[in-house]
């Protein structure tokens, strides 16, 4: 009995899938968040007439993703999984709640939250055809064909593209950060992995996932602190007047630097690697981030949601990653895959 | 039993429905009475609407929260009686009030002089999901003759699309519950029941609805 227990509680807790670069990163990300904390707090006692609500708020809630996250891909592979469905899910509920939808449909949405399982079990197993394809093919045509059963065609057209664009975003792409984690590296990799460790004995992949999302984040604070400093030229004033040009810009090269820095310390991708992540994690990233500015902009809402305080919600935080996710994965594959 | 089954329901099942499932926004929720006698009335579209407004008073204050529900239909037959009753713990109110001898409202009295909170949905019955009706003059009758308790209009948007009336699939969707200011018993049940409707509309302008059709 004790001993099911324990291989239980071991199945969810395996820590030797981590390297020591991994626990290294986590703990500085902690140890900068220290440091934010203890800023916002001088910075409170400096200027007591000032409202810092916002930025305390905003602090508070990076701990909390931090926690969540770290723990996640700490414990075992199996929970981050479970844990990066939980925020699709969630992100797919936001944006299914913001988006118009049409009455008739409320069981065919039903249907796409199914999705959500069994796309990550495929992510998670590794199945990479299946994983590919079963949202793309087999679901982007499953739910029309639910929606025709339905029989109302008023609104067909802006019904299916609206919910297989979440699919997209929330789901499919997302999900790539556990496909990431599960990566396996064959000995047929067109680049050859620069790592220390040979015999295979941790997984690539749980360092490829931190750098994907370190960068991603780092990047868009990058955007909009060369953006307030530097930035006349807007780059893209319908959509987000607050991007300008040297904000883009200057995002991607301290994001390549960074990448460069961190990819062959941390990850197998050796620097020259690193740096085109690096550029494509940045493009991709402000992509992504201008895409949802402007659902929000088509839908007349500021923030999509409340559930972050100072973050507003979910899309609001995974924006950048709905683009940068996917793109990094299949770089990452065409290389080392 | 039944109190450790009620509560055991509302933590183990209810809570954890509402707010992972579902997941709550809430605006200006210290506006919410916090403690009994008072009565929150809110829009109704779904079986949900209560417990979902059950859950915003916590665990601890679970005992002293009530749902006022048609009698007809709650105890309509045994089983259902004890689950609404017994788990729910709602407060059965009679709706058709002619030729009734016994008084209708002396239950929902009873509840305020117990100090509970109570729940009452002014529009009688759940109708078409996410469009409000027209307030029924009951909630007026009660505040006329508590005018000492406060009442708390709450305006939700979002459970008549998880589960409306009729629907047994629940749907997640994010629910938006918008507290506003307590309105106080002017004298004139119509001046009263006007004041509450204006809030209400007021409290759903500020909400963003989008398109359900």
């Amino acid at each position: 009995m004790i001993e099911s227990l324990m291989e239980w509680f071991r199945g969810w807790t395996q820590f030797d899938h981590l390297t020591t670069e991994v626990i290294i990163t986590l703990s500085s990300i902690a140890l900068a968040l220290v440091i934010a904390s203890v800023l916002v707090r001088v910075k409170q006692r400096l200027q007591p007439e000032r409202d810092h609500t916002e930025l305390r708020l905003r602090v508070r809630t990076w701990w909390v993703i931090a926690w969540m996250f770290g723990l996640a891909v700490v414990l075992s592979p199996m929970l981050s999984a479970i844990f990066l469905a939980f925020v699709s899910f969630l992100a797919l509920k936001e944006y299914l709640s913001l988006i118009p939808t049409r009455r008739a449909d409320r069981r065919v949405l039903f249907w796409a939250y199914l999705a959500i399982p069994i796309q990550y079990y495929l992510a998670y197993i590794g199945w990479y055809g299946m994983f590919l394809v079963f949202i793309p093919v087999y679901m982007f045509l499953f739910l029309p064909a639910r929606v025709v059963s339905i029989g109302e065609t008023k609104g067909f057209l802006r019904a299916i593209s609206t919910l297989n664009w979440g699919l997209m975003t929330m789901v499919f792409s997302l999900s790539h950060m556990v496909a990431l984690m599960s990566l396996k590296i064959p000995e047929t990799a067109l680049v050859a992995p620069e790592w220390p460790d040979v015999d295979n004995q941790f997984a690539p992949g749980v360092g490829l996932l931190v750098l994907l999302v370190l960068l991603t984040q780092f990047n868009d604070v990058a955007q909009y602190i060369w953006g307030k400093s530097f930035g006349k030229m807007r780059a893209a004033p319908t959509v987000s007047p607050g991007k300008t040009v040297a904000g883009l810009l200057g995002g991607i090269g301290s994001t390549v630097v960074l990448a460069m820095l961190l990819g062959p310390w941390l990850t197998i991708l050796d620097w020259k690697t690193a740096a085109l992540g690096g550029v494509l994690i940045a493009v991709s990233g402000f992509a992504g981030d201008l895409s949802i500015s402007a659902l929000k902009r088509d839908l007349g809402v500021k923030d999509s949601g409340s559930m972050l305080p100072g973050h507003g919600g979910i899309l609001d935080r995974v924006d950048s990653l709905t683009y940068t996710t996917p793109i990094f994965f299949h770089f990452v594959y065409y290389c080392y895959g | 039993m039944n109190n450790v089954l009620r509560y055991l329901f509302f933590l183990l099942v209810v809570r954890p429905i509402v707010l992972i499932v579902l997941g709550l926004n809430i605006r200006r929720g210290e506006l919410l009475p916090k403690k009994g006698p008072a009565i929150v009335v809110a829009n109704h579209n779904s079986h949900l609407d209560a417990i979902v407004l059950m859950t915003l008073f916590g665990m601890s204050r679970l005992h002293d929260v009530h749902p006022v529900a048609a009698a007809d239909y709650f105890l309509k037959n045994p089983r259902r009686a004890w689950f609404s009753t017994k788990i729910i713990g709602i407060l059965p109110l009679e709706r058709k009030v002619a030729g009734m001898r016994t008084d209708p409202l002396a239950g929902i009295c009873e509840g305020l002089e117990r100090n509970e909170i109570l729940i009452l949905f002014p529009e009688g019955s759940r109708g078409e999901p996410e469009q409000m009706a027209k307030l029924q003059n009951g909630i007026a009758h009660v505040a006329k003759r508590r005018p000492d308790v406060p009442v708390v209009p709450v305006f939700l948007h979002g459970l008549g699309k998880a589960l409306p009336r009729g629907e047994g699939i629940l749907v997640p969707f994010f629910v938006d519950i918008f507290v506003g200011e307590k309105v106080e018993w002017t004298g004139n049940r119509d001046e009263f029941i006007a004041t509450l409707e204006t809030r209400f509309e007021e409290l759903s302008q500020e909400c963003y609805r989008p398109e359900w059709d």
